[in-house]
């Protein structure tokens, strides 16, 4: 079942890799049980946030339909995505939901011009029938990020600089007018004074153009200024999600703590309470192997019932949490100071 | 007293294919002092002259890179070194590891993959120091990598069964093996997460604090510095734009470009909108006139275009090259 007003529709979802061989291999789990909805309604910027090895990325794949779930179904406007059978009907999802990658310069082929991914795109996807009409249309998209197609024409990926070429790179991602864009780690090869311009970008998409961005990152500071939304990974699972004022000012998951704080402020003032004793986990398989909670082996808060079973969902307002912490009985037997704000 | 002093250092790749010649002016004028006791900040954003910086003071100069003018002098306590004239073999001999030593970014790079990491410690040892008895190296080994908040296990793992932080941080035991005076850290954490960084980045300080030794931190993170150095360089085209104090330089930050580097940083619980500056980095092979930043600077005057902003002392320990901060505008 599904609802047809949702843009994305995740129920579930759960990957499982076979690592090694036939007879001894182990199986790791790279997503786990993850449900979310982006609505169809409004246009919004969704943040999937996580360290490496958290399962973004696999996460990335299953909405792109690049990769089936081992069980859940992921659905987009109302049908599943494992259900497509032919050409055409892949063809118009992939219309509709575009990917921008992490490195720009491995986007496009070094050896061809630019532009030709642009032409190649209106006219794969039926949006131009004739190079007179794709050159309009390259350049309107080319023009939603601030370029035209007079400065990029004829130049090779190596004549532009990072923060341009990944604004192609997003220009092309418009051309079939998608409805969601899908970007992995959009600015993390983007220098430093680049970046704000690509992140503002996004902004300006959602509320001009009210595309919806599915913006996948390990960076909190830039997840908390562009998106509405943020889903906090860990593991395969996601820990805590909601309105990213609300998760990212108050977090409640002991793993959102951690990770919050560990952000480093840009102030100089409070440097010695940053890097203050914590505890790293040695390999992250252990986690990913952990019975329960995958935070356990971390937690200050852990219990015996962490490292039992799967913590469950737990609705706090706005947002669910996945720990054991927030549950009604815990509520009851009170005690921690996060419970106490739970409450308020 | 500096234990590190570079002097106007002129750092240039020349290559020559098919008659043409290309200069890439990476370094371009550097001039500042390393003290002990202290984590000094280097920051710039990518192809800055930052890394060409480090290959120099470390002795690491290789063709197409050479100095061209230019003095860096390192201070071993009882004579002054040249760091630019220095033969491999003196340099191999007395200095590398012993006296300064690397941190580099990717961690396995250093460590070498089909040798257990108590291996990796021994070839080392071995080739500047020699090792003598293999069981006292050991216990030698296992004391150092205790005190450091490392578990005694990790010697006998490859590479490979590391995580990432782990291995930054066995990079970081090798490095201070010797207890060097000087530790050189060229983006020590940042292909890291940010908790497993908060981890290696601790580590790295507490070594300073307890050896009051000098470290010298790249990293274009802006907000890694406002944590860990006591003072920041701020580079910009191959020349220094700003130094100061961390807490004056994210503070009263003088120079355009520093203060676009930290207005522009996003923060957890802050939502103005923030800028990016127009145009993008310059290339070396040809760079721009005057001051390097003026095609991108908000507040170039006819000046920056032609004349090269001289180095200013503002007040005691910070320093700007700025056309605006010399004519009394700032």
């Amino acid at each position: 079942m599904s609802v047809d007003g949702n843009l994305f529709d995740v129920q579930n979802v759960s990957v499982v890799f076979q690592i090694g061989g036939l007879l001894g291999g182990v199986k790791l789990v790279a997503v786990n049980d993850v449900s979310f909805t982006l609505s169809r309604e409004k246009a919004e910027i969704f943040t999937i946030a996580g360290e490496s090895g958290s399962g973004k990325t696999t996460l990335s794949r299953l909405l792109l339909g690049d990769l089936h779930p081992t069980s859940g179904k992921v659905f987009f406007e109302g049908r599943d995505l494992s259900e497509f059978r032919s050409r055409a009907e892949l063809k118009s999802f992939i219309k509709k939901v575009q990917p921008v990658f992490q490195n720009p310069f491995e986007t496009f082929n070094p050896l061809r011009r630019v532009e030709a991914y642009l032409f190649d795109t209106a006219i794969n996807f039926g949006v131009a029938n004739n190079v007179k009409e794709a050159a309009m249309v390259v350049d309107h998209a080319l023009q939603q990020v601030g370029l035209s197609l007079a400065e990029v024409s004829k130049r090779y990926p190596h004549e532009l600089s990072g923060g341009q070429i990944q604004r192609i790179s997003i220009a092309r991602a418009l051309i079939p007018r998608p409805r969601v864009i899908l970007a992995d780690e959009p600015v993390s090869m983007v220098d430093a004074s680049l970046r704000m311009e690509i992140v503002n970008l996004f902004r300006t998409l959602r509320d001009e153009e009210k595309v919806s961005v599915i913006y996948i990152t390990h960076d909190l500071a830039t997840a908390y200024y562009i998106s509405d939304r943020i889903a906090i990974m860990l593991r395969g699972n996601i820990v805590e999600a909601g309105p990213v004022e609300e998760v990212l000012e108050r977090p409640m998951h002991p793993y959102s703590q951690l990770l919050k704080e560990s952000v480093p402020e840009p102030e100089p003032e409070e440097k010695d309470a940053w890097v203050k004793h914590i505890s790293l986990g040695v390999t992250e398989v252990n986690e990913y192997n952990q019975v329960g909670c995958k935070f356990a082996g971390r937690c200050p808060h852990v219990m015996d019932v962490c490292r039992q079973a799967d913590p469950p969902n737990i609705s706090v307002g706005p947002r669910t949490v996945k720990c054991y912490l927030y549950t009604e009985q815990a509520r009851e037997a009170a005690g921690h100071p996060e419970m106490e704000e739970a409450r308020k | 007293m500096a234990i590190l002093s570079v002097r106007d250092l002129r750092a240039y790749y020349r290559t020559e294919a098919y008659g043409i010649s290309r200069t890439v002016h990476a370094v371009d004028g550097v001039s500042f002092d390393l003290h002990p006791d202290e984590i000094y900040g280097v920051a710039g954003e990518s192809s800055c002259g930052k890394s060409t910086l480090i290959k120099v003071i470390s002795g690491n100069v290789k063709p197409p890179l050479k100095a061209y003018s230019g003095s860096v002098e390192y201070d071993n306590g009882l004579q002054k070194v040249d760091m630019l004239t220095i033969s491999p073999e003196e340099m191999r001999r007395n200095i590398r590891w012993k006296e300064i030593s690397y941190v580099m970014q990717g961690s396995m790079s250093v460590l070498n993959p089909v040798r257990k990491i108590i291996k990796t410690f021994e070839d080392i040892v071995e080739s500047h120091r020699g090792i003598q008895d293999k069981k006292v190296f050991r216990e030698q080994v296992e004391a150092h990598i205790n005190r450091l908040g490392l578990p005694t296990d990790v010697l006998n793992a490859y590479p490979h069964q590391l995580s990432g932080g782990m291995r930054q941080r066995v990079a970081i035991a090798l490095a201070t093996m010797f207890q060097p005076r000087l530790i050189i850290a060229d983006e020590p954490t940042t292909a890291l997460d940010v908790v497993v960084q908060r981890g290696v980045l601790q580590m790295l300080k507490e070594i300073q604090a307890e050896s009051k030794n000098t470290v010298l931190l790249v990293t274009h993170d802006m907000a890694v510095h406002a944590n860990v150095a006591d003072r920041v360089m701020i580079m910009y085209a191959g020349r220094i734009v700003e130094e100061a104090p961390t807490k004056t330089i994210f503070k009263s930050p003088l120079h355009p470009y520093t203060k676009h580097l930290i207005s522009s940083l996003p923060m957890i619980g802050v939502r103005t909108t923030k800028t990016s500056l127009r145009g993008s980095p310059p290339n070396l092979a040809n760079p721009p006139s005057g001051c390097r930043f003026h095609p991108r600077c908000p507040l170039a005057m006819e000046v920056c275009r032609t004349e090269i902003p001289e180095m200013v002392d503002v007040e005691s320990r910070h320093r700007v090259a700025c056309h605006l901060v010399k004519g009394g505008a700032l």
